[in-house]
């Protein structure tokens, strides 16, 4: 067996980590791949594509359900859909109350405990939410779990700010374990220049843009069938991207200490590529009166 | 109200003075509000009834005095029983100060324990800070030779990273790289007291032996590992001592605190005394094999001495009463090859002669207990052993399986017939049991005393006394020094209960002209 290989995804949210890792995991179980997705979002939408399903039951829904986790069972929460894939949400509370990321916590330990973690797979991938905004959600990354990070991100501005961000976050874990930076994954919002844009910004983090996934509206049509691109449609050449995107995955060893960058250096960047303007010093704090009035001087 | 220099009464009997009477009377009737006597009757009486009964088990969102308490309170009785272990919490300094109150009131001796302190600050930004600081702090103040690490409620929710936290510490220069640090994730959300002390135990096994396993060969220091797990009874450390030193059996008491919770007054300060050494526990997986004194609490230890010690850890029960002590000391020699002693032997013989002397006693007598799994699955075995009948058997913290083992053991005997085994149930849940299907004595810790109290109140025919064995034991002293375990703990707790049965009698029979005529010299 080849040693499993966990794999977190971060991103800003909104970006899609869901449905690109879905399409990534469905293209890896394509070429014969065991892979297992852990949703670590309270959203629970990290599966749907690969079940079919508009939201599993999620690990936190059910042992609330139940009474307290101990009371749940393996099967009760893991399910297998497309390709063999197993799937598990962590779920969490509703937005405004609790905490999401002990959520998070509770559902991982469950799997270990419970021996979800099989000989048999090759690829863990946990599909987390937005920023690492606390202990609960770096859990993945923690020893002896993920470790290797993609990060989605595209040629937008607060995009690229939360995946510098990001990398602020896998360095303080870096440092004290084996978890590094594996590569930003471009997922395309159409933007200018996004493509060298990406690969500039990966170069400044010191690390790769693995794959560009271009932007397609078939992704969109399998979606509202509750499908990935793969199992849709898998002769369209968007499913190609995917394809490749997972081979670059499989194949990759470029595997860093990410080295984030100030937000001075990364406006510069974004200026650089035409995306902010040079601030003006002169109109901070001018109201439209007052600027009318040095107008009309 | 002032007192007499010479004669200084405490609250009772102080506030039976007339004064004090009259000025709680008043402070009733003017402030307190009070329901009438009457209504706080009727609602005591109705908590008493069936009915009421039904509904208590209906409860869903409270518990009213668990019987058990939290993971990192386990977690640092198991990091004492090593030698020249400061155990440490990483969390607030409230929950810390509550753990050494516990074990204070219950082993009257100091129990050293330190927390780093998180407040507000460190909840926001995550306690790396006061990690760094707290476990050089310790380090240089208390010069422990290690330092295990537990967690409290605060730490787990904002989901901080023991492992990361202890590397960084290290790296920072806080500590020395090779200076153990052993740590367990304790969250109290999560189980019980027995299972951060199995957590812990998981911990500093894997921090000691993790790694080196290379050079290990199961049974080539032909010694036996024996694990207690939550254990607060110290005579049973010495008995386990003792049972295997009369057979000649080398063995390692993996964790063992029974020297630094029973320091004599000698006027010197034990921060640490005794305990397992690093080097025992280094030396564990060489063992011949490893017996789990509590099996159903050390599920995660099990796993790991099986998984990375290669051992067998064959299936035991607790080795409490006269059955269970048999096969226990049967297992301790078929691993070692060496017979049971004839000092034991007759030690056994000694008990079964106790057993037989009291059985007429003890026979039929009803009882309703409650405490940690293996210890209640002990007791209940014992009772039946000598003939008594349980009635309600509760452990907050069991889970299904135990119930269903419990079961079998009762429906194995005769004495058990009309017995109901509760998990996930609290002593108010007990309270309505012994008013409902009134025992003869309740077996528990010293929480209790305050269902005794209220059974009186409905009447000296409804008391249910309470025989004090488990833990925490607050308001007796020195039950802790006892034993439960083996032929001599079988001894100790037959002892215990045949005497509280007299005892009641006497009470009974004590009336002048009425009952006395059973009130005899010889029982």
């Amino acid at each position: 067996m080849a040693r499993l290989r966990q794999c977190a995804i971060y991103g800003k949210g909104g970006i899609g980590k869901s449905t690109t890792t879905q399409n990534l995991v469905a293209a890896l179980a394509e070429a014969g791949k065991k892979v297992m997705i852990v949703g670590c979002d309270p959203k629970a939408d990290s599966t749907r594509l690969i079940l079919h399903a508009k939201a599993q039951n999620s690990i936190m829904q059910m042992a609330s359900d139940a009474g307290s986790v101990e009371d749940l069972e393996l099967e009760e929460v893991l399910k297998v859909g497309y390709g063999e894939i197993k799937c598990v949400e962590s779920g969490g509370p509703e937005p405004g109350v609790g905490c999401a990321g002990r959520g998070v916590i509770t559902a991982i330990n469950f799997l270990e405990e419970e021996g979800a973690y099989t000989e048999d797979l090759d690829f863990v991938f946990y599909d987390v939410l937005g920023d690492v905004v606390c202990g609960g959600f770096a859990m993945p990354i923690r020893e002896n779990k993920a470790q290797e990070i993609y990060i989605v991100c595209s040629g937008e501005m607060m995009a690229m700010y939360a995946a510098n961000n990001i990398a602020k976050g896998i360095v303080k874990y870096a440092n004290s374990g084996g978890v590094r930076l594996a590569g930003l994954i471009c997922n395309s919002r159409e933007t200018d220049r996004e493509d060298e844009l990406i690969i500039a910004l990966a170069e400044r983090l010191g690390t790769q843009m693995i794959h560009f996934v271009p932007r397609d509206n078939v992704v969109q049509r399998a979606e509202i069938r509750r499908m990935t691109c793969i199992e849709y449609d898998p002769s369209h050449s968007q499913s190609d991207e995917y394809r490749a995107l997972a081979n670059k995955i499989i194949e990759n060893k470029n595997l860093v200490i990410p080295t984030p960058i100030t937000m001075d250096e990364l406006e510069e960047l974004l200026m650089e590529f035409g995306i902010m303007e040079a601030e003006d010093e002169t109109i901070v704090g001018k109201k439209a009166v007052e600027e009318a009035a040095v107008a009309a001087a | 109200m002032s007192q007499e220099i010479e004669n200084i009464k405490p609250s009772y009997p102080l506030f039976r003075d007339q004064e004090y009477k009259d000025n709680l009377a008043a402070k009733k009737a003017n402030f307190e509000e009070a329901h009438s006597q009457e209504k706080i009757d009727e609602v005591f009486q109705w908590t008493t009834t069936a009915e009421y009964q039904e509904l208590n088990f209906k409860r869903e969102a409270l518990t009213v005095n668990p019987a058990k308490a939290c993971q990192p309170l386990g977690a640092i009785l198991c990091a004492i029983g090593f030698e020249k272990t400061l155990p440490y919490v990483h969390g607030s300094q409230g929950c810390v100060a509550y753990f050494r109150t516990y074990f204070n009131r219950h082993f009257k001796e100091p129990f050293a324990c330190v927390s780093d302190s998180m407040t507000e600050d460190a909840a926001v930004f995550g306690g790396q800070k006061n990690m760094f600081d707290g476990l050089e702090n310790a380090k240089a103040l208390y010069q422990p030779a290690m330092i295990a690490v537990s967690t409290t409620c605060m730490a787990e929710v904002i989901g901080d990273d023991l492992n990361a936290f202890i590397n960084n510490t290290k790296k920072e220069g806080h500590l020395p790289q090779d200076y153990p640090v052993p740590f367990a994730h304790t969250p109290s959300f999560v189980g019980s007291h027995t299972t951060g002390w199995d957590n812990m135990f998981e911990g500093i096994a894997r921090y000691f032996t993790l790694n080196s396993m290379e050079d290990k060969v199961v049974g080539s220091n032909g010694k036996l590992n024996l694990v207690p797990g939550f254990e607060t009874y110290l005579g049973n450390f010495r008995v386990i001592h003792r049972m295997l030193d009369e057979m000649g059996v080398a063995h390692t008491l993996l964790s063992d605190p029974t020297e630094v919770l029973d320091t004599p007054a000698d006027g010197q300060f034990r921060m640490y005394s005794g305990g397992t050494t690093q080097d025992e526990i280094k030396d564990a997986p060489n063992a011949i094999d490893t017996l789990l004194l509590q099996p159903w609490q050390l599920e995660k230890t099990k796993k790991y001495v099986q998984a990375t010690w290669k051992h067998e850890v064959p299936k035991l029960n607790i080795p409490m009463g006269l059955e269970w002590t048999d096969q226990f000391l049967m297992k301790v020699s078929e691993l070692t090859g060496k017979p049971i002693a004839p000092v034991l032997e007759k030690e056994r013989g000694r008990l079964v002669d106790m057993m037989t002397d009291s059985h007429a006693w003890l026979h039929g007598k009803k009882f309703a207990l409650w405490g940690d799994a293996d210890f209640v699955m002990g007791l209940v075995k014992f009772l039946l052993e000598v003939g008594a009948e349980p009635t309600h058997i509760l452990c907050n913290h069991a889970n299904k399986r135990w119930r269903k083992a419990v079961e079998e053991i009762l429906a194995a005997s005769p004495y058990g017939a009309n017995c109901k085994v509760h998990i996930s149930r609290d002593l108010w849940h007990m309270r309505s049991l012994v008013f409902t299907d009134k025992p003869d004595f309740m077996i528990g810790n010293s929480y209790g005393k305050f269902i005794q109290r209220d059974t009186l109140y409905k009447g000296k025919e409804f008391e249910v006394p309470l025989i004090r064995m488990g833990f925490p034991i607050f308001d007796r002293h020195h039950l802790h020094r006892q034993t439960t375990l083996g032929y001599e703990g079988a001894m100790n707790m037959l002892t215990t209960l045949v005497n509280a049965i007299l005892e009641r009698l006497d009470d009974d029979t004590r009336g002048m002209g009425t009952t006395d005529y059973n009130y005899d010299l010889v029982r």
